[in-house]
């Protein structure tokens, strides 16, 4: 087995709004290729940790490491290359709806591609076709549907084939079915395009069919309590928090 | 203790300690329950409690009303050491009042109101204005930024929503700019009629309607037409965006959002307002020639000679001035609380008023310097 590389890298991370402190104290690393887990009760803060490792909220202490750049200490434009190779899926989608759904996934490649119109626009209809909307190419956000909402902001955030695909609870709203052919597609992802995935989320059924690494924040103690394979968590975390999220409560 | 449905609950002397809790009649939150002060009052201060125990043979009917009062007999209970035997009470109701005692509620998780001392809401409020003051000057910054990169070619915003843009705040815009100043070139010269007429001068209500129009009202009304109606526009836009995450996307993907949305909203109403204020002009001078000629009997020939004789194209010009500071302005300020907004629908609402009560201070403030300038200048 290759010896695994990081990619994103958390030390003693804290967050906060203003004086309100969310999560302090922070460590992990997500490996490439990972398919990486952030899970834990609604509200402790897995969205406001992901904007902070997307850029778009500065930690009140410690640093994030994109390999061995650290975000926040780099100039803008090393942050803009830094950003470039990433793609992110957000909660409820947040197309640009003033615009068509081949407009806003061709705007990233207008903007950081040489590529012509009509090889953009073949683009654009590759990606639909691999969230299946296919033909869905004129529509605006406001004429679909929640989940296809969702296939469309992946097919955005897909765009420029980035290395690093952020997702923001991709299957809170999507019926059963759509949500297991969503995790096989981040599968697929992982596999075909060799991306590293960091994945918000707290259905349980997609930690274990997908995650290989996770962390577990905690909202009473306000940090992390847990880090590892979720499968392994599931039968050896001592902590009984953990474990009773990981087994819905001894449901499951 | 007893209302309309003849619902009650009433506490039967003890044996030994032992309160039972009478209940009867058929509780429902419609038709109001019973005060229930009294019989905890009683069992508050009685003496030798040891233990409470439920009779609901006459009870008929209960719904969460009920339960209300139950959990605060719950709560006495746990606080006083009195055990609670709750097998008198319907299947239901015990399960029910299991579940709301059952996880206790969290400290600190209520949240309590404290107000803090006068002097401590002023500093709070002067810190505030403070921190709201480097937020406009960071954002005009910004745009001043923006627009460098526009003049070196290199900003990024599409031309197809530039252009949309100019559509919708300019000549969607046209009908009640048009209404707003003929009414307004109306009441101007109406008013001007009745003192002018007094002394044979009604001739120069031409001139008054003229110059009112052209130097300042064309430009002030237009600007508050266009706060309220596109900078409140611009606002609800931009924060609806912030809600949805779609400025969050834009910003990750690298694509600045003072490009890509506030330039084309600040040309465009900047270009638009102008153009607008001198069709405000003409109107209010048709609202004008209308009193002139149908209440002052003046003919239509004579009210536009004396307009373009006391008309000059200073007056014009600044009047142009005016309307292209306060369509900077209103852009600036629709903007700018559209980007503050906060993620929630209500924050949506805050920004849209706060950009137009901004926007509209703006122009008078606005207004007021400009016009001491001039006349401190002389023209
Ligand atoms: N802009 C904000 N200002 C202050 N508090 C916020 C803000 N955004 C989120 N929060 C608080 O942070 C907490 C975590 O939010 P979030 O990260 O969205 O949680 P989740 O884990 O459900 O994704 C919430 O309790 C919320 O009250
Ligand atoms: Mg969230």
């Amino acid at each position: 087995m290759p010896q695994p590389e990081p990619h994103i890298t958390v030390t003693d991370l804290t967050m906060a709004y203003g004086t309100y402190v969310l999560q302090h104290d922070l460590n992990f690393t997500v490996n490439r290729g990972d398919i990486f887990i952030i899970m834990g009760g609604s509200g402790c803060g897995k969205s406001t940790l992901l904007r902070h490792l997307v850029g778009l909220k500065q930690p009140a202490k410690g640093k994030v490491m994109y390999g061995v750049t650290s975000f926040w200490d780099a100039d803008p434009d090393e942050r803009d290359r830094i950003m470039r190779g990433v793609g992110i899926l957000y909660q409820s989608g947040a197309l640009w709806s003033s615009m068509t759904l081949a407009e806003n996934i061709a705007l990233p490649l207008k903007e950081y591609s040489r590529l012509s119109k009509s090889e953009i626009s073949e683009i654009v209809s590759l990606k639909l076709a691999l969230v299946g909307l296919a033909g869905f190419d004129d529509y605006y956000p406001s004429e679909i549907s929640g989940g296809m909402k969702k296939r469309a902001g992946l097919a955005r955030a897909m765009a420029l084939d980035p290395e690093i695909l952020f997702f923001d609870e991709p299957s809170a709203g999507l019926d059963p079915v759509s949500a297991k052919l969503l995790d096989d597609l981040i599968i697929q992802l992982r596999d075909s395009l060799g991306s590293t995935i960091v994945v918000v989320t707290h259905e349980l059924a997609s930690i274990f069919a997908i995650g290989n690494n996770s962390v577990f924040l905690d909202p009473d103690s306000k940090t992390m309590i847990a880090q590892g394979n979720p499968r392994m968590l599931l039968k050896e975390c001592p902590d009984p928090k953990v474990h009773t999220f990981l087994t819905r409560a001894g449901s499951v | 203790m007893q209302n309309g449905s003849g619902s009650t609950l009433q506490i039967a002397d003890s044996t030994g300690g032992v309160f039972t809790v009478l209940l009867a009649g058929a509780w429902s939150i419609q038709q109001g329950l019973p005060s229930v002060e009294e019989a905890l009052g009683k069992l508050k201060s009685g003496q030798g409690v040891k233990k409470i125990i439920f009779d609901c043979t006459a009870l008929t009917g209960w719904d969460s009303g009920l339960l209300t009062q139950l959990t605060k007999i719950a709560a006495l209970c746990d606080s006083q050491n009195i055990a609670l035997d709750t097998s008198g009470l319907p299947e239901g109701l015990q399960r029910l009042l299991a579940l709301a005692i059952a996880i206790p509620e969290r400290k600190g998780a209520r949240k309590t109101a404290i107000r803090d001392p006068f002097l401590v809401r002023v500093a709070d409020a002067t810190f505030n204005l403070q921190a709201g003051s480097r937020d406009a000057l960071t954002f005009i910054g910004d745009v001043t930024l923006a627009l460098g990169r526009l003049m070196s070619g290199k900003a990024r915003f599409r031309k197809a929503e530039l252009f949309f843009l100019m559509q919708s705040c300019g000549a969607e815009a046209l009908p009640i700019v048009c209404l707003i100043s003929l009414l307004v070139g109306l009441i101007l010269a109406f008013v001007g009629a009745v003192q002018l007429q007094m002394f044979g001068a009604q001739i120069y209500v031409a001139s008054l309607v003229g110059i009112g129009m052209v130097r300042v009202m064309g430009a002030i009304m237009t600007g508050i037409i266009m706060a309220g109606r596109t900078g409140a526009a611009f606002a609800a836009e931009l924060g609806t965006m912030q809600v949805n995450e779609e400025i969050d996307a834009l910003q990750t993907m690298g694509i600045s959002p003072m490009e890509f949305l506030v330039l084309p909203r600040m040309i465009a109403l900047t270009v638009m307002m102008p153009l607008l204020c001198v069709y405000a002009d003409l109107m209010g001078i048709l609202g004008g020639l209308v009193v002139g000629v149908g209440m002052l009997d003046l003919g239509v020939m004579e009210y536009y000679n004396q307009t373009v004789i006391s008309l000059n194209l200073t007056h014009f010009w600044i009047g142009l001035f005016y309307s292209a500071v306060f369509g900077v302005l209103v852009a600036l300020c629709g903007c700018l609380r559209g980007m503050q907004c906060g993620r929630s629908a209500s924050a949506v609402g805050t920004a849209t008023t706060s950009a137009v009560v901004t926007s509209i201070v703006c122009i008078i403030v606005a207004t007021a310097i400009i016009t001491v300038i001039c006349n401190v200048l002389g023209i």
